[in-house]
């Protein structure tokens, strides 16, 4: 059964220390509230998924300390240009970067999903990405002569964590096409979900909105967190990005004390909204 | 790259661009567009409206001008079935092999210089069929020799499963053709204000340059209404930074 809590710090206590967790990119639901949540408690060591890259939240977490691997095709800030706590970071070598390309971060989560020890991709062969995971393995394709492709292992989140615009008391979590979060939830040993709200009935009846919703079944625990996305905004609802806050962000996070000081006003300082 | 070419005329430097890009797109099926790429995109929303909506265009990270319902793998898949005729890809630095890092500068465990990621170059390089470069700066710092890390290589040996590769590349300064059998740029055209020295005084690799090399046409006057009219409104809801910048749009609410 899963879980409804009604508390954000209760969901953000079963993200614990060390936990590998998959993110959705800043255009699909990213779980904002909850991370600040996570970073209020103080959380280390975690190892971020970009499902396939990730922008402001990673860049949040990494900032604040909490990170310790990124595995991800990308980290940005879109028009706002590179994510500033990565890039120190990575600079420093105070987290470690395990470059990937989009299609093999969805590979290994498609082997996870249908319990399969890996998927085989193409492209890939000649480049520095694979040069530098031996995690990854060159093989023969068995059903023709001389062709390389590429074996990705499955790829296992401890935690999918997103936002989506609404759940049912059931568990079951609507996401549209944000067909990614399906995946995730698929791979992942737990889903954690906040939602802008939860609502009356079974989002399953309807084969209209069954059609783009995550049964229960593979949803751990959620709470109800209104504009839980800010400052991106969420697919399917009136929740639009806030341009002006990521511009703020991006240059107050240029500096560590200008992150210090983005963290004090708009981490801890929400606590009490949040 | 903000100001007009003020000795042609009112025409922006991003109006050629997307001018060139969508004539190399003219009568595809399908053309995709990734992450930071606004010249790209327009140029692709363009070509669609100039093929009466034949042309199918996928933005990624647009709710309007993207069709894919199964999530971000879709588009990767699509591309491996060859369903995608043309992409974009942009680098740090790109090489005369057209060889492109989108990673790092220097030692990749500790960078001089670290960029967002390869995204999905490392695939889409070698299965999209025309893949058209772009890199809007044009020097010898992006320009060069040999790239810092390979994020996707330009070319590859005969028993990688390879039907995609480059096609172009645009930068600010020039276009370039790409020689698939030997392996080498070819400068096709120059942009206004720009000469064939021009071009070699700011290019870190060598490349070959035909007897004659012609100015980058510019957009006609139907064009360039199309641009800044229909297409301004399209690209902002994806890259509204730009569309201000560029055609002095502000994205309606």
């Amino acid at each position: 059964m899963t879980e409804l809590l009604t508390d954000l710090d209760a969901l953000a206590a079963k993200v614990r220390d060390g936990a590998k967790i998959a993110l959705p990119p800043d255009y699909s639901g990213c779980a904002n509230a909850l991370w600040r949540a996570v970073i209020r408690r103080g959380v280390k060591d975690l190892h971020l998924i970009g499902v396939p890259v990730f922008g402001y939240h990673g860049d949040l977490l990494i900032g604040a300390g909490c990170v310790a691997v990124a595995e991800t095709s990308a980290v940005t800030l879109g028009e706002h240009g590179l994510a500033p706590r990565f890039t120190a970071a990575v600079k420093a070598g105070s987290i470690t970067v395990k470059d990937a390309t989009c299609p093999a971060i969805h590979a290994g989560l498609q082997a996870a999903e249908r319990g399969a020890p890996f998927s085989v991709m193409r492209g890939l062969i000649g480049s520095d990405i694979l040069a530098r995971r031996d995690d990854w393995k060159v093989i023969d394709n068995p059903f023709a002569e001389n062709d390389p492709v590429v074996a990705i292992p499955a790829l296992t989140p401890d935690l999918a964590v997103f936002h989506a615009a609404k759940a049912d008391r059931h568990g079951n979590v609507w996401i549209g096409v944000r067909r990614e979060l399906m995946v995730m939830a698929h791979a992942a040993r737990d889903t954690l979900v906040t939602v802008e709200e939860i609502v009356d009935g079974d989002l399953m009846a309807d084969p209209a909105t069954k059609a783009g919703t995550i049964p229960g079944l593979y949803v751990t625990a959620m709470v109800e967190a209104k504009r839980g996305s800010w400052p991106q905004g969420l697919p399917a609802t009136d929740l639009a990005v806030d341009q002006a806050h990521l511009a703020r962000y991006a240059e107050m996070a240029r500096t560590e004390e200008g992150f210090a000081a983005y963290l004090a006003e708009f981490v801890v300082g929400r606590e009490a909204a949040e | 790259m903000s100001a007009t070419l003020s000795s042609q005329s009112d025409v922006r430097l991003e109006e050629i661009l997307i001018h060139t890009i969508a004539g190399m797109l003219d009568g595809l099926r399908h053309v995709a567009v990734g992450a930071s790429s606004p010249v790209p995109g327009a140029a692709a929303l363009l070509a669609r409206a100039r093929s009466g909506e034949r042309t199918r265009v996928s933005v990624l990270g647009s709710e309007d001008h993207n069709f894919f319902t199964d999530g971000g793998k879709e588009l990767f898949d699509c591309a491996g079935q060859g369903r995608i005729d043309a992409f974009f890809l942009s680098g740090a630095q790109i090489d005369g092999n057209a060889n492109i890092n989108l990673v790092s500068i220097g030692d990749p465990d500790l960078p001089k210089a670290r960029f967002p990621g390869s995204f999905g170059s490392g695939y889409l390089y070698y299965v999209v069929p025309r893949v058209i470069l772009f890199r809007l700066e044009h020097t010898k710092r992006t320009l060069v020799e040999q790239v810092d890390f390979i994020s996707a290589p330009g070319f590859s040996e005969p028993n990688v499963y390879r039907p995609g590769g480059p096609f172009a590349m645009i930068t600010d300064r020039c276009l370039f053709d790409v020689d698939k059998e030997r392996r080498r740029f070819v400068l096709k055209s120059v942009h206004p204000g720009e000469t064939v020295e021009s071009i070699a005084e700011n290019t870190g690799f060598d490349y070959d340059v035909p007897a004659e090399v012609p100015t980058t046409p510019l957009p006609d006057a139907e064009t360039l209404a199309l641009m800044r009219g229909r297409i301004a409104g399209e690209i902002a809801e994806i890259y509204p930074g730009f569309a201000k910048r560029v055609f002095g749009l502000e994205k309606a609410a």
